[in-house]
């Protein structure tokens, strides 16, 4: 009993070990052939489209809401302050800093990640992979490496427009819904948000984040067993492994920012 | 000898699939590969091609070790050597008929597009589904596809073409027409043919050769009236269709009366 219990603990972590080898392995040959597709933009362009625009709304969408949110709880407790100028601040700070970033990546796993996953790992069932290689096309080149690079570049981009929107967001409940100065929103946010301290950290965030999730997501999609259980599998793991991820890169990141 | 095999070990866990197994694959004949179903004619196909390395013995196609070659030059000699029809069709399924069969075509040359189309409107022809080219996948059965990818798989008018199983799920027509078109594309061409099948009759109707494998060897080979007068009854067998005789039917297991009479210790 208590043996097998100690084997199976043993075949999990060398399978867990294994994997992770395999993901670095997998992860060391697609920067390989990265620069190879950059000559063939229009596959890089076509997955930009179902990777970064498909979940354009469902940023845009969150952002608003993430937004308006915080700037009403932000009222709530500035207002015994007397603070409520300092809205605007509130809410960019948070959002820049650590919403942003974080909120894009988990829902970017969540909608394109497992989208990538399950598309590649079909592939592999059907066979399509397999067969793309005796065509002497290789398919690191042809499907992974441009899916990689565009939601590599989809991250950020998509980060921004959350943070843009968010704060958009927060402008229409502080200024048309608490009736707050327009100008005093704006004029705060000019006068104490730094360029490089909290929209380009929060920028350095999405860059890691976006490159860790679509990594596990391409990875999951190429090395999941060929059968539907396995891809269920596969998708699963990218959305929960790829939000861990996040949440866990950006307390690390956080930490190093913004300690010193 | 265009391929040529050479102590071929190769197994699946603890399965040998194939175990020191000898074969020559001549060039510019069709050379048929039959065995019971999960021998292993796939997966020899697919250590042709060098998608599974054997654990011992060598691959020599076109006096090329296929296993010792690096990643670039596997790709380069793919290219130029083989094409591959597979069990399955393994069609991409976000491109159209037309474009998958013009998808090795654009990859791998530098024609223009009107020169493409016509490359893919004959090999289209050549399977009879001209008229279907803007279908999806999807949208084909499971004949029609395999023929879609049977096309695709001569685009490139490779050296040597590998079919698994072409004929399946074809009606007696098209199959009348596929075996017409393996048999005239080896003769105008010179093309290296390698066809896996179970259909014995229009196999050997076409085939210059005939290995036939089992339990991870090769039973026997020779022309197909070789195999016709075979004295082995496992040959026999198999030629006829008989379900009793030397060749098991079922994948190796205990016998079947300890097996039900366990059922109550569970699995
Ligand atoms: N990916 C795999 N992992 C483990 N075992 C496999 C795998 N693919 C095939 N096998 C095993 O290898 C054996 C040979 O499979 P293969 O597909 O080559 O058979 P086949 O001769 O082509 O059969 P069929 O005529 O049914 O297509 C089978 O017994 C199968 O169980
Ligand atoms: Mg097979």
């Amino acid at each position: 009993m208590m043996r097998d219990k100690l084997q199976s603990l043993g075949r999990h972590t060398l399978d867990i070990f294994a994997r992770i080898g395999r993901g670095a392995e997998f992860l060391i040959h697609t920067l390989y052939v990265l620069p190879a597709i950059l000559l063939r933009p229009a596959l890089v362009i076509r997955q930009l489209y179902y990777v970064g625009v498909q979940t354009l709304v469902i940023i845009v969408v969150a952002g608003l809401f993430v937004g308006m949110v915080m700037a009403l709880q932000s009222y709530i407790v500035l207002v015994d302050f007397g603070a409520e100028e300092s809205i605007s601040l509130m809410v960019a700070l948070s959002i820049m800093r650590e919403l942003g970033p974080v909120f894009t990546g988990l829902l970017f796993a969540g909608r394109a990640g497992s989208a990538l996953t399950a598309e590649i790992g079909l592939m592999k069932s059907t066979e399509q992979l397999s067969g793309m290689e005796m065509m002497a096309v290789d398919p690191m080149k042809y499907v992974i490496a441009p899916r990689f690079l565009a939601g590599f570049i989809s991250v950020p981009l998509l980060t921004a427009i959350f943070m843009s929107v968010a704060i958009l967001g927060g402008y229409l409940v502080a200024v048309e819904l608490l009736q707050l100065y327009d100008g005093v929103f704006w004029s705060q946010l000019q006068a104490k948000v730094d360029f490089y301290e909290d929209f380009m950290n929060g920028m350095i965030k999405s860059v890691v984040f976006g490159f860790v999730i679509v990594w596990i997501a391409v990875f999951e999609g190429f090395d999941c067993l060929p059968t539907s259980e396995g891809l269920g599998q596969a998708t699963t793991r990218t959305v929960v492994h790829g939000s861990l991820a996040v949440l866990g890169l950006d307390f690390i990141l956080t930490a190093i920012m913004f300690s010193a | 000898m265009l391929v040529e095999i050479r102590g071929l070990s190769f197994s699946r866990g603890n399965r040998a699939i194939f175990d020191n197994v000898d074969m020559d694959i001549p060039r510019g004949k069709v050379t048929a590969i039959m065995g019971p179903s999960g021998t292993g004619k796939t997966t020899l196909l697919k250590l042709i091609g060098g998608q599974l390395k054997p654990d011992a013995g060598t691959i020599r196609v076109d006096g090329q070790d296929v296993h010792r070659l690096g990643h670039n030059a596997l790709y380069a000699f793919r290219r130029r050597m083989m094409g591959m029809l597979f069990q399955s069709g393994a069609l991409l399924t976000d491109l159209n008929v037309y474009d998958n069969v013009a998808f090795p075509l654009r990859e791998h040359t530098k024609l223009s597009e009107s020169v493409i189309r016509h490359l893919v409107l004959l090999k289209l022809q050549a399977v009879g589904l001209r008229g279907a080219r803007y279908l999806m996948p999807a949208e084909l059965s499971g004949g029609m596809a395999r023929r879609v990818a049977l096309a695709r798989a001569i685009a490139l008018d490779p050296e040597m073409i590998m079919y698994d199983e072409p004929f399946t799920g074809q009606d007696p027509i098209s199959m009348g027409v596929l075996v017409k078109l393996i048999h005239d594309m080896n003769h105008a061409l010179g093309l290296t043919s390698v066809v896996v099948s179970h259909d014995v009759r229009e196999t050997a109707s076409i085939s210059d050769y005939v290995y036939v494998i089992s339990a991870g060897k090769v039973v026997e080979h020779g022309s197909p009236e070789k195999l016709h007068h075979s004295g082995s009854a496992w040959v026999k067998q198999f030629m006829d269709g008989l379900p009793d005789g030397p060749v098991p039917f079922h994948y190796p297991a205990n016998g079947l009366i300890d097996d039900l009479m366990q059922s109550e210790q569970g699995k």
